[in-house]
């Protein structure tokens, strides 16, 4: 079960984490995009997913990431991300409940260039009972 | 003329297992219910099935090319209502269409269906992008 106490709670994370064209080129391709000058709208998700993940399954924390399943995304872009951004990312905890024995936990993703919002990125992940 | 209403054409993308091992490289999530069958088996799901996100990155680029590029698109979001299962040695169909929802200052939001094999797989499925 999540840690209840972990509700509103922020991990900055500190690293700047610069994106690889070749990251991008691996993603289009596999969409069938031909423009690789923008990384494609979903593509943070492979920041996001990687870091919140390290962040909920903490021992404090405590979400049991093996019976995860993914409820629902959403993004906000204000700014394309490009090949050589050194981004860095947020994520919160916005809320947690437990439906039917299943835990529902919300996690915001704030993406920040240079100290600029990039991309805000809500995930809703459900913990199967 | 685009306005409230106006229907999008509709695009098929497939989706194969080959596809599942590339996304997996491509976004770092190696979930192996989307890679191995008898581990997909093992935690009660009838096959492999697709990234959710996967799903959502084929419907992204269907809204980029109505946006005219991914600079273009502002939001989106989906809620995952369905699995997208993948036999092996299958192609297997995602149907992506789109309806004009609402045009306010040179912004366009667009209701968007996905469907796999007939099922409705994302629910809520909207986009907003510049045009």
């Amino acid at each position: 079960m999540l840690n209840p106490d972990s509700v509103g709670r922020t991990f900055a994370g500190t690293d700047v984490i610069t994106i690889a064209q070749s990251e991008i080129d691996a993603f289009c391709a596999v969409i069938g995009e031909t423009d690789t000058t923008i990384a494609p709208p979903t593509f943070s998700i492979r920041i996001t997913l990687t870091q919140f993940e390290e962040i909920l399954t903490q021992p404090e924390i405590g979400l049991d990431w093996s019976r995860l399943v993914h409820g629902d995304q959403k993004f906000e872009i204000f700014s394309p991300v490009k090949a050589g951004d050194g981004l860095t990312c947020a994520a919160t905890i916005e809320s947690y409940r437990v439906a039917a024995g299943n835990e529902i936990v919300t996690v915001r993703s704030d993406l920040h260039r240079d100290g600029a919002l990039v991309i805000s990125a809500w995930s809703t992940l459900v913990v199967r009972a | 003329m685009m306005e409230v209403g106006t229907v999008l054409p509709e695009q098929i993308f497939f989706i194969n297992r080959a596809m599942l091992t590339s996304y997996a490289d491509a976004s770092g999530d190696q979930n192996p219910i989307h890679q191995n069958e008898e581990f997909a088996l093992s935690v009660g799901l009838p096959n492999v099935i697709a990234h959710g996100m996967l799903t959502m990155a084929l419907v992204g680029k269907y809204i980029s090319d109505f946006a005219g590029g991914a600079a273009n698109v502002l939001e989106f979001g989906a809620r995952f209502t369905k699995p997208v299962i993948i036999p092996a040695g299958e192609n297997v169909d995602l149907t992506v269409s789109a309806t004009v929802s609402e045009i306010v200052d040179g912004k366009i939001s667009l209701t968007v269906s996905a469907t796999s094999a007939g099922v409705k797989v994302l629910g809520m499925a909207k986009a907003v992008v510049r045009k």
